[in-house]
């Protein structure tokens, strides 16, 4: 199966989900796997964590996965005590 | 509410004449836009507005109430200030513990919208039965600040969390939070006169909002994440099998009295939140400055609504009602015979299985241990629990009589009503008085650090120092205080009721003397870790006596015992005995006493699938000599085994459940002065 990859910035929070968003079902619409780059992001609002959880719900009822890359020490910690870490895979 | 791209705002104020709306960014200081009910936003009493394209995520709400400000007649609206919604969810301001914030600011405590999507799974309230429960009453803060607590995010949910497993090992199944409602700890701060520190509101009896979490108990509610933090905290626990109740304060606002601040209700509608006096003074039942006007129909309906919204959003699995005789009064402040919250609350659907425990007594002097209106429903911290103990612990002889009742369940209090066991949440500390080690450390109470001329906290604390005031050397001296430590805790496990531990005891935790730490932000009240080694006996004794009372359901009836044979096993399913067997009028001095349980009459008619428990026989000698306990005769084939002995040294003082050795004298034991034996009978 194929896998793309989507770019984050350096944030995820109300003002860009919309486009998060749209970009990660763009690549799940084409079957394929998504692996969203988060490198370079430094901060996720809770609006941008409920866009990782909708996509990843979204991937799983067409069999496919959201894969989560280079999430930072800071970011994984917002997860991991907002128990949304449990949730995601990682690439 | 958020309905779609839009935002619904709504408020209720019987006597406002406008309102309107404010709305900021994300802590600026000046609202980008203040929006009024215009005539046909209005409908009632209720102002109510959709605000369409809103970036709700970064907005902060409040509003603007004009009406009469005619104190005399109860009204103090005043247009200039800027008002929290009462139902805020969220709320922001003091964000980050103990972060100074800007005094000057119009908006100090502001509302936030909420999105509510947090993913549950399949978690659900655990419905524990309430006579199983093992609570464990802490707080937030004082749980993993202190030393060695060694955790990430100290004193926050996510701190909790990452002690789980210590509390697995512990044994509790509940914990019971002080105040997470939002709250300013900055509240009547002050820098002591004592040791020149800063004093915090920390306990939090002193609600800003109702409906918001805690923002500065989240290592997140920088970023606004509080809300997520708790859930995750609540599905993290209840995956680990243990419940929470939330410490509850609907008896008054952070508002104080008429030289309070205006927070909210004050300016949103003061006569219909408030009690107040004929001339428009505040009545003062809490202690605290104000009352809230709980049996006011509108006020009632919050409350009811704000206990629905943390079971249903936050799958709390029940609540301790901070002076909660205040709740059964009028309006006029007098006490009710059927107050109309309280019985919305026993009947409410929503709450049909949620625990509510009453703190049944108020500031005002109305006290209702044994008599709060409970519909059946309702708990009680049963006051009378600890002070029989705490007499009984420093070998008091004018207390036998009433220690008998407590132990096996209040039916003096409890059971004319039909309330049963469950009805008596025991304990020996709470966080109002001494901790378990200051009771056998001190005579008095040392509060001078609260900068109060030690004027403030209990004087009748009913504890013993054992021989020396405070911190000693004397190793016979500590010897006794631990054993003092395990005598209580074992009075609190093998009695009928639902015990509860308050924090950091299990550790031998001290707050060197002082019994009302609520303002002491720091290692007096905060838990030092270092304890667990230092006290490692009292942990593995607390340890022990939890686990034996879960693995024992003759202890944890739920409802009163008979005291005779009914069944015809041979032996009643509770009796009492003194030094002789089957003789309880035998003993010394009022201080010794012995009770057995028949484990047989676990299995009843109504529950025939369970397996009988062992006989347990508990021998208690609270006087200063040694005396020799005859045994009861079992059953041919049972023979007695000791599961704790606290005049022992460890590791003999207690071992682990299941394993017991048998004794070798099976006709009498020696009892020690000031110990409790706990014998097990089975075969």
């Amino acid at each position: 199966m194929n896998t793309e990859s989507y770019k984050l910035g350096e944030e995820l929070d109300s003002f860009n989900y919309q486009e998060v968003q749209d970009g990660i079902m763009a690549i799940l619409e084409k079957g394929c796997n998504a692996v969203l780059d988060m490198t370079e992001c430094t901060y996720v609002s809770s609006t941008g964590l409920r866009v990782l959880l909708y996509t990843k719900k979204v991937a799983a009822s067409k069999g496919l996965k959201l894969y989560l890359k280079g999430v930072g020490a800071e970011v994984q910690d917002i997860m991991s005590v907002t128990g949304f870490d449990s949730f995601f895979d990682y690439a | 509410m958020v309905i779609g791209n839009a935002v619904n705002f709504s408020i209720y104020s019987r006597y406002a004449t406008s309102c309107t709306l404010v709305l900021f960014h994300n802590r600026e200081e000046k609202p980008f836009i203040e929006i009024p009910f215009f005539k046909e936003f209005r409908l009632g009493n209720v102002f109510s507005m959709m605000v369409f394209d809103l970036d709700y995520e970064n907005i902060e709400y409040g509003y603007r109430m004009d009406g009469p400000f005619i104190p005399e007649e109860g009204h103090r609206f005043d247009k200039t200030k800027i008002l929290l919604d009462p139902y805020a969810k969220l709320i922001a301001g003091r964000d980050v513990w103990g972060k100074q914030p800007n005094w000057d600011s119009l908006y100090q405590y502001r509302a936030r919208v909420v999105f509510d999507d947090f993913d549950w799974e399949d978690d659900l309230p655990l419905e524990t039965p309430v006579n199983d429960l093992i609570v464990y009453e802490m707080h937030v803060r004082n749980f993993t600040c202190g030393q060695a607590a060694n955790v990430k995010h100290p004193g926050t949910f996510a701190g909790i969390v990452e002690k789980i497993p210590y509390l697995l090992e512990l044994g509790v199944n509940c914990v019971e939070l002080m105040p997470v409602h939002e709250f300013d700890e900055f509240e009547n701060s002050r820098i002591s006169p004592v040791d020149g520190r800063q004093l915090y509101n920390l306990w939090g009896y002193s609600n800003v909002g109702f409906f918001a979490p805690k923002a500065a108990y989240a290592s997140t509610g920088r970023f606004g994440m509080q809300v997520d933090e708790l859930k995750n905290l609540v599905k993290r626990l209840h995956a680990n099998g243990i419940e929470v109740i939330l410490d509850v304060v609907f008896n008054h606002t952070a508002e104080g009295n008429e030289r309070g601040p205006y927070i909210s209700y004050r300016g949103i509608d003061n006569k219909t939140y408030y009690m107040l006096t004929p001339d428009g003074y505040y009545f003062n039942f809490s202690g605290c400055g104000n009352t809230l006007n709980c049996n006011n129909p509108n006020v009632r309906d919050m409350i009811v609504e704000n206990l629905r919204y943390w079971v249903t959003d936050y799958h709390i699995d029940g609540f301790r009602f901070d002076l909660a005789a205040i709740l059964g009064r009028d309006q006029n402040g007098n006490p009710m015979s059927n107050p109309p919250l309280l019985e919305s609350l026993a009947h409410d659907p929503v709450l049909g299985k949620t625990k509510l425990i009453a703190e049944a007594w108020d500031a005002g002097g109305l006290y209702q241990v044994g008599s709060f209106p409970s519909w059946g429903r309702w708990a009680e911290w049963n006051g009378k629990f600890r002070d029989s103990m705490r007499r009984f612990l420093k070998s008091d002889e004018q207390v036998l009589a009433d220690v008998k009742e407590r132990i096996i369940g209040s039916p003096d209090l409890y059971a004319s009503q039909k309330r049963g066991i469950k009805a008596s949440v025991n304990f020996i500390t709470a966080h109002d008085g001494f901790t378990l080690m200051d009771l056998v450390s001190y005579n008095s109470k040392h509060n001078e650090a609260n900068g109060e001329n030690n004027r403030d906290g209990e004087n009748e604390n009913n504890s013993w120092n054992c021989g020396w005031e405070g911190d000693c050397d004397d190793a016979s001296i500590n010897r006794l205080r631990h054993q003092q430590v395990k005598n209580a805790v074992t009075l609190l496990m093998v009695s009928q009721g639902i015990p509860m531990v308050l924090s950091g005891d299990e550790m031998g935790n001290s707050q060197q003397g002082n019994n009302n730490a609520y303002c002491q932000d720091n290692e007096i009240a905060w838990l030092d870790w270092n304890n667990l080694d230092k006290n490692a006996d009292i942990f593995r004794y607390f340890k022990q006596m939890i686990k034996f009372r879960r693995m024992y359901k003759v202890l944890r009836y739920e409802d009163h015992l008979s005291h005779s044979d009914y069944r015809n096993f041979g032996y009643p399913d509770f009796s009492w005995h003194g030094v002789k067997a089957w003789k309880p009028e035998c003993g010394y001095n009022n201080l010794t006493a012995a009770f057995m349980l028949n484990g047989q009459y676990v299995v009843s008619e109504a529950s025939p699938e369970e397996t009988p428990d062992d006989f347990i026989y508990v021998a208690m000698n609270m006087h200063w000599e040694m005396h020799g306990f005859e045994l009861p005769m079992l059953p041919q084939g049972k023979t007695w085994h000791v599961f704790a002995n606290t005049g022992m040294a460890a590791p003999e003082d207690i071992f682990e459940p299941g394993e017991e050795p048998v004794i070798d004298n099976q006709h009498e034991v020696l009892v020690g002065p000031r110990s409790i034996i706990v014998l097990v009978g089975k075969g």
